[in-house]
């Protein structure tokens, strides 16, 4: 289930990406954290508990909401604006 | 004498964007590094892309402040070299080191400017990691930025203006707010009435913000300690303590901070001196009335200087600039130094009553359980900290982090230094001062190891 809540900007263009394999859209002016969020509530593991997170600060200063692209990039999702066709991986294998 | 010197600003929020003015004002032609993808700061942060919300929707009271910052940047965007969505992770004695994507760019300075701002100060409890709990800060940014609520029953917890501010723009939004809860005592609201002589506008609004949330029928608690966040994977309650009882309330999102701390990583790079400020109960870098920081050259505006505010920003910043043009011999206007020290000086004093209003919990130190979360990075617990101070005698800060990797993550303890601080202080018996402060590394942010470096800048 969703963890954010849409309250404006509902009426901007759709983007459309993709999460975990499967298809989702987000708004135009969207970060990779609300496009996620919007869909899911959690964006990795931790890295030693392996506990989800969802992000904390949402300005560049926490690292806690970085995921993985289809090609194994790591990005952070808060200061990434989502651009369409995205192919966006949550972090759910524990880091080795 | 102009064309010879290369200012940089590092950050384009007020204090970073009053000082580009100031030097473009004065012919110069700085160079402008920030972070985000548009200039505002965290404070008078831009949307992405417009949408329907105006100005008013968006900064409230401070609408007008927010346009003519914005106006100005924009008008002054012919005149500097502005890099946006780009990183100084380092600084070198005449340059800094800028990251822009995936390529490093260097770029010489003569006179550097840094206005870096600040973050949430937060203290840990039992679950504050989990999905759902943002800082006051993050919930701002969500709704401003993005136009999203961080949950559908909002729980807003903590200390400082910001906590009223954010959970009223959440009402204001058509979000649900289950509850404020502030840490502060009631009666340390009293000192607010100081404040009325000096910042009568400031004061009535943040009353004002609490009667109408009060009035819409918002739960708003005064003097409580969190204990806990319930919920296996994510927010589904909090639990807090109150003249000696627990009390519990469903929610499935959390706002928690502490008033703000300094990002001053790249000041301690450059090697500035840093003293004790009580009030923040925090070490910032060191400077005069005017932002010269002990190096020659390095000048310091905004939060990042020590917590003010945003009114304070727009005027450091520009003061800064003023003393770099003092400082290379050019032509100024006195009388606005002297016009800028005053409402400098008066903001100062109302930060003073501000603080005894919103008082960080220094007692909670002793009292956070040992296994509650300390480093959300490096997943390390209070009891960790304790264990140190005991069993090996820790009894400063970067011995703890050498020891404990307290602080040593991908945030370099920009979450947990300020409680990591007061853990050890508390367990050593040692005022927070005397247990030091993390030192700065860089990259002061994570970049990528496959970087393309491009070099000097000309």
């Amino acid at each position: 289930m969703a963890l954010l809540k849409r309250l404006a900007r509902q009426n901007l263009s759709p983007v459309a990406f993709s999460l975990n394999g499967k298809p989702c859209t987000g708004r135009a002016g969207d970060t990779v954290l609300t496009a996620i969020l919007t869909q899911t509530d959690r964006l990795r593991l931790s890295d030693f508990s392996h506990e989800p997170r969802a992000g904390f600060c949402q300005m560049g200063a926490c690292q806690d909401c970085w995921v993985l692209t289809a090609e194994g990039k790591r990005i952070r999702a808060c200061s990434t604006p989502l651009t369409p066709g995205m192919d966006l991986r949550t972090i759910v294998e524990p880091r080795s | 004498v102009t064309a010879a010197l290369k200012p940089l600003i590092v950050g384009a929020g007020p204090a970073g964007i009053r000082a580009a003015q100031a030097l473009v004002n004065a012919g110069l032609k700085p160079t402008v590094v920030d972070e985000a993808p548009s200039a505002g700061g965290q404070i008078y942060r831009q949307r992405l892309v417009p949408d329907e919300r105006s100005p008013r929707d968006l900064y409230g009271s401070e609408a007008e402040k927010a346009t003519a910052l914005h106006e100005t940047f924009a008008r002054i965007s012919d005149k500097i070299d502005y890099f946006p969505q780009s990183l100084v992770w380092n600084i070198r004695s005449n340059s800094v080191d800028v990251m822009m994507g995936d390529r490093n760019r260097r770029f010489a300075f003569s006179h550097l400017v840094l206005t870096t701002g600040a973050t949430d100060r937060v203290v840990p409890f039992h679950g504050w990691t989990k999905p759902g709990v943002f800082t006051l800060g993050g919930a701002q940014i969500a709704l401003k930025s993005q136009g999203c609520a961080i949950g559908e029953q909002v729980v807003f917890i903590g200390s400082g203006p910001l906590l009223y501010l954010v959970a009223w723009q959440y009402m204001k939004a058509g979000a649900r707010v289950a509850a404020v809860l502030d840490t502060a005592p009631f009666f340390a609201k009293f000192h607010l009435l100081r404040g009325l002589l000096s910042q009568p506008s400031v004061v009535l609004r943040g009353f004002r913000y609490a009667v109408e949330l009060m009035a819409r029928g918002v739960t708003v608690r005064f003097g409580i300690e969190p204990i806990s966040v319930e919920g296996d994977d994510r927010v589904r309650a909090i639990v807090w303590r109150e003249s000696g009882k627990e009390h519990r309330l469903a929610c499935d999102a959390i706002g928690y901070g502490f008033a703000l701390r300094s990002e001053a990583q790249l000041a301690d790079l450059a090697g500035c001196r840093f003293v004790f400020d009580k009030r923040d109960r925090a070490w910032r870098p060191d400077h005069d009335e005017a932002g010269r920081t002990s190096i020659p050259g390095i000048y310091i505006a905004g939060d990042g200087a020590g917590i003010a505010g945003a009114d304070a920003a727009e005027l450091t910043g520009e003061r800064a600039a003023l003393a770099i043009l003092e400082d290379a011999g050019l032509a100024l206007d006195r009388s606005r130094i002297a016009a800028l020290d005053g409402r400098i000086a008066a903001i100062q004093r109302f930060r003073t009553i501000l603080e005894a209003a919103f008082p960080f919990p220094e007692a909670w130190a002793k009292r956070i359980a040992d296994d509650v979360l300390l480093c959300r990075c490096e997943e390390i617990s209070v009891g960790h900290v304790r264990t140190a101070a005991h069993d090996q005698g820790v009894t400063e800060l970067n011995r703890l982090k050498a020891l404990t990797r307290v602080g040593m993550g991908r945030c370099q303890g920009r979450m947990c230094g300020s409680a990591a601080a007061e853990i050890l202080a508390a367990e050593c018996d040692k005022r927070v001062e005397a247990v030091g402060r993390l030192r700065a590394q860089p990259p002061v942010k994570p970049i990528p190891l496959a970087v393309v470096d491009e070099g000097e800048t000309a």
